[in-house]
């Protein structure tokens, strides 16, 4: 299943060593504000379905590493990491997780409805396998303008079962769309593990059916995910062609706040076992390997991550809620487009 | 002024958008090489090209969301539906996707899209060809729903769909594409949520819209033929809804019925008898009536096709009876 670890010489450059530092701050940063995350909701802080991210950090920090800043990334409601990868802002997160009027989205969406335009995030989205067709779309834009962006789109491998998958992927490969579609295969939708909801078990394969190129990564190695993504990447970028990426990996927490980690669909012995791959492990005892990462620095970098979740936290705390006439706002935008032949058509 | 289809004004109404701003294109089943299902699309993709004409898979759930996700960065689609019937199966984009993107998103992403198509009966397509949705559209905050019933009203609206910053259900119809009308010459466009009084008179009101607007206008002549002068208020937005229109044809009648294609429970009619009790209570002389499809699902045989469909008889024997005539 998961591919070969690349063989990295032990004296590659100081700029490699440089990514993996920021690959591993990355990681370590959506680890504890995620933390806290459980923290808030159990003091009632966030409300609502909250769905953490823990275990997985090692694919969105990976294939959205590799991104450039005018590419589009969309997610499901599992989005903290990747918003916070793509370099949201861990206040306007935390605060939109709060409800405050300071959130990303002035906290009308909440843990599942995280975006920002700046960035291109398009978004949180509630829906399994509703947001799929949204990427084909964004993929058909960029087509449209003659741009040479991406659309990285990430969900859930219970998604794959779905008629809008298919829908949205047939049309990609169809109309050669420049879109990286992401399977998070984390082995479970909700408590239905994959065997008992997929017909196939190597759902890479799904990408067979639009003639797509497809590979499965180990989503536990984020220098592996960036690898395939930057494959991926390149065929999009260069040739319009889109690609299904597997990338395996492994939920350590519940599938939301409400239910049990271990116990009713999964044992405590499996879940013990796959949390050994601890993605921010997997590349720490790497970089140590290589000798440039100590203990001391492992300290220093938890302690200024730890301080940006702090920061995040007291801002979020601080921020009034909305005002009570948000309620009615941004229902509907009150403009018209009157404009030029040719107005925007440019990438 | 020239008189033309309401195809045809839909037609030019596509192409002159289509002129004017780049990033509008127009996307659906068979709306390309076979020049529309309906022959709205007609010529577009000889002027245009395949990519803004552009022929889809049947997928609704699938190019409904391409189409939102496109309007996301920067895209304008008219999004072609064969019928609404179809449109079931995007609803999830329709009303996840588009009508709530721009508020779950804190403003951050409207999203300017037009969902089109015929909607309701026509003639004994039966049970799963023949359905009225839009009470079930017009419910969603979001979204804003317009139902031209002429080709002036087809054409001005659909211009202003496609320039909305917002999702805009169009509402069309199988039976309202070969009707004629006057179309002028000259650009036009007409607000969305505004009524218009397609005929006066000052016994009863006919609330309507759509393709009943015909036959609130047939049931008109007939009754104006016994001295009866009805009032006829063809709603042509249904989100929003233009509500001063309604009130004040009530203060000049004092009576009303409702005309709608749909069924009974939860329709546009009740919206409005809703209306009128709360604005215009005062004025009234009698209860509000409503003609509507009974309550069942089409039948195909053609006797009891008729019987299930509103038309001029059913509202011309309502409006006698608002008026105690009957
Ligand atoms: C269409 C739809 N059906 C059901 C749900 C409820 N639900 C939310 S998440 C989920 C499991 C999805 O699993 P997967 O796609 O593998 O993503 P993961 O949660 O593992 O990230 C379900 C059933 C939903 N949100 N949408």
């Amino acid at each position: 299943m998961a591919k070969k670890k690349p063989d990295l010489a032990p004296s590659s450059s100081s700029n490699d060593a440089q990514l993996r530092r920021d690959l591993l701050r990355q990681m370590l940063l959506i680890r504890r504000f995620e933390e806290r995350c459980a923290e808030a909701y159990a003091l009632g802080k966030i409300g609502g379905f909250c769905h953490l991210y823990i275990g997985q950090e090692a694919v969105g920090v990976g294939a959205i590493s590799v991104l450039r800043p005018d590419d589009y990334v969309i997610g499901s409601y599992r989005e903290h990491g990747q918003a916070l990868a793509r370099g949201m802002s861990p206040r306007a997160v935390m605060a939109e997780l709060f409800g405050r009027a300071d959130g990303c989205s002035k906290g009308k969406g909440g843990s599942m409805h995280l975006f920002d335009r700046n960035l291109n995030f398009l978004g949180g989205h509630g829906i399994v396998g509703g947001h799929i067709p949204l990427a084909t779309g964004v993929g058909f834009a960029i087509k449209y303008r003659g741009g040479d962006q991406v659309c990285l789109c990430f969900f859930g491998e219970a998604a794959v079962n779905g008629g809008a998958f298919h829908e949205a992927l047939n049309m990609a490969a169809l109309w050669k769309l420049p879109v990286v579609y992401l399977i998070e295969n984390n082995r479970y939708g909700m408590g239905t593990a994959l065997e008992r909801a997929s017909a196939i078990n190597d759902i890479a394969e799904r990408a067979c059916s639009y003639d797509m190129p497809n590979e499965v990564v180990d989503g536990q190695d984020v220098i592996a995910v960036r690898e395939a993504m930057q494959r991926a990447v390149q065929r999009a970028r260069s040739e319009h062609i889109p690609t299904l990426l597997e990338v395996r990996t492994y939920r350590f927490m519940g599938h939301s706040m409400s239910d049990a980690v271990s116990g009713t669909y999964r044992t405590k012995e499996e879940l013990e076992e796959y949390m050994k791959r601890d993605p921010i492990t997997v590349l720490r005892t790497d970089m140590t390997k290589r000798g440039e990462w100590t203990d001391d620095d492992m300290t220093a970098l938890d302690e200024e991550v730890k301080a940006v979740v702090e920061d995040a936290w007291n801002f979020a705390d601080a921020s009034p809620e909305p005002a009570l006439e948000s309620l009615y706002e941004d229902v509907y935008v009150d403009t018209t487009s009157d404009a030029p032949v040719g107005a925007e058509i440019a990438s | 002024m020239p008189v033309i289809t309401y195809r045809d004004a839909l037609n030019q109404a596509l192409r002159e958008e289509m002129q004017r701003d780049d990033r509008v294109f127009i996307m659906g089943e068979e709306v390309g090489v076979y020049q529309g299902a309906y022959k709205v699309s007609k010529g577009l993709l000889q002027e245009f090209g395949e990519m803004r004409v552009v022929d889809t898979p049947i997928t609704e759930l699938g190019f409904a969301g391409v189409g939102v996700g496109a309007a996301m960065v920067g895209l304008r689609p008219i999004i072609e539906f064969m019928t609404w019937n179809f449109a079931l199966l995007a609803l999830d984009q329709v009303v996840n996707s588009a009508a709530k993107m721009l508020y779950m998103s804190g403003g951050q992403y409207n999203i300017p899209i037009v969902f089109r198509g015929p909607n309701g009966a026509a003639l004994q397509l039966s049970a799963q060809h023949s359905q009225a949705w839009e009470s079930w559209l017009a419910h969603i905050p979001g979204l804003k729903v317009v139902a031209p019933g002429t080709p002036y009203d087809a054409k001005g609206l659909l211009k202003s769909a496609v320039r909305d910053d917002n999702p805009v259900v169009v509402l069309e119809g199988e039976m309202l594409y070969n009707t004629k009308g006057e179309v002028p010459e000259d650009e036009y466009l007409i607000p969305i949520g505004k009524a218009s009084v397609k005929r006066e008179g000052e016994h009863c009101s006919i609330i309507t819209f759509g393709k009943m607007v015909l036959v609130a206008l047939q049931a008109a002549d007939q009754l104006a033929k016994e001295g009866i002068m009805v009032d006829v208020v063809d709603l042509m937005s249904l989100r929003p809804i233009d509500t001063e229109t309604i009130v004040a044809s009530i203060h000049k009648t004092n009576r009303a019925v409702v005309l709608e294609e749909g069924w009974e429970l939860s329709g546009i009619g009740a919206q409005i008898v809703d209306i009128i009790q709360r604005e215009a209570f005062d004025d009234l002389d009698a209860p509000v009536l409503r003609v509507h499809q009974a309550d069942t699902p089409m039948p195909y045989a053609k006797n009891l096709e008729k019987a299930a469909k509103p038309d001029a008889q059913k509202m011309i024997a309502a409006v006698k009876k608002v008026m105690y005539l009957a």
